[in-house]
């Protein structure tokens, strides 16, 4: 299922210097690989191979996965509100699916 | 005469049903979970299963089948149409006598009004779809019908529940209702309600229907699995719920 995959939970609003809280939830199979079928076939590799996020052009987090990480990864971190601008959500698979998402933090002086 | 009078009134007690002699609810079974399951359920923003529910609203706006029409175009905003639905359910559909669960009334509704293919009992789109309307009822307490057309649906589930079965040959009750509560292995045994489906399960990294936990309760004590959708699991749930009686909602619960 392809609808909607990705879940993120972030303030529109905050003020200059706050630290704000941004947790993102997405549906992914994070196939390790190493699990075979009931006919013996090795299930092939498939696991989201980077999350990024920028922050008003900025990177302010980056995270690369392995075969470790279990299914539909929940990513939770800080940032400070610098300015206002758009947050990038950016999700991409070993398969090279890339799933974009935007937000937009308003942040009043 | 002060013992006639105490055993006199114990007779009316004695002779309701059982799903309402206990005025208490049973527990539900997020009381068992650790803290940091507990804690990840009630978040919307970290619980994995409002992936599900998020798809779910995006499929009740989506149109579908020759009928042309989207879940929305009957029902409306899913938000006041949905609300106080999910705990009805299981429930007897009027012109057919059938005992349908959300997910088989969910199937009817696209055959019937939309006059789309059902849905595969286990897909990401029947799940979301019952997810979110579940999730609308979100707190309230289950309320099913067991008189009427449904008393013998009730019957057979209830004797589902306390049949032996399988090469173990244990009844849902000598876990459910004996052991209710006690460990097995890690995991601390429920009370077996399905207040919190579909739930997302860590085991299964995904969310799955009350059914598929059915399933897996079989395959543990080595019984014969039915197919999701069966009557006889249908039966069982509506047992189930009668037990949950005055329990609140908790779609998508986790469960390890």
């Amino acid at each position: 299922m392809d609808i909607s995959p990705a879940r993120i939970s972030v303030p529109t609003e905050a003020k200059k210097g706050d630290i704000i809280a941004i947790k993102t939830l997405f549906r992914h199979p994070m196939e390790t690989g190493y699990r075979v079928d009931r006919y013996g076939k090795p299930i092939p590799r498939r696991i989201v191979k980077r999350f990024s996020v920028t922050y008003a052009g900025d990177v302010v987090f980056a995270m690369d996965f392995t075969q470790g990480v279990a299914a539909n990864p929940f990513i939770a971190f800080h940032a400070v509100a610098v300015e206002t601008g758009e947050i990038v959500f950016v999700w991409e698979d070993d398969q090279g699916k890339i799933v974009t998402e935007r937000r937009t933090l308003t942040v009043a002086r | 005469m002060k013992d006639l009078v105490k055993s006199l009134a114990l007779i009316p007690i004695l002779a309701l049903p059982p799903s309402s002699a206990s005025a208490d609810p049973l527990p539900s079974g997020t009381t068992f979970q650790s803290t940091a399951i507990r804690a990840q359920q009630a978040d919307e923003g970290a619980n994995p299963g409002m992936l599900w529910v998020e798809a779910g609203a995006k499929l009740w706006g989506r149109t579908e089948g020759s009928a042309g029409k989207s879940c929305a175009a009957c029902h409306g905003p899913a938000e006041q149409s949905m609300k106080g639905v999910a705990f009805r359910y299981p429930a007897v559909e009027p012109t057919t006598g059938h005992l349908l669960n959300l997910e088989t009334r969910i199937n009817l509704c696209r055959t019937k009004n939309q006059k789309a293919a059902p849905l595969a009992y286990e897909s990401g789109e029947l799940l979301g779809l019952a997810a979110f309307a579940a999730r609308q009822s979100l707190g309230l307490p289950i309320g099913v019908r067991i008189d009427g057309a449904a008393a013998p649906f009730y019957e057979q589930g209830k004797a589902f529940f306390y049949r032996r079965r399988g090469q173990l040959n244990l009844s849902c009750a000598q876990c459910h209702v004996d052991n209710a509560g006690r460990k097995l292995r890690a995991d601390t045994i429920s009370h077996g309600l399905g207040n919190g489906y579909p739930t997302y399960r860590l085991e299964w990294q995904t969310v799955g229907s009350l059914h598929r936990r059915f399933r897996a309760c079989l395959f543990g004590v080595r019984a014969v699995q039915y197919d999701f959708g069966a009557p006889d699991y249908l039966d069982l749930e509506l047992y189930l719920a009668s037990r949950a009686e005055g329990i609140a909602i908790e779609t998508p619960a986790i469960r390890p």
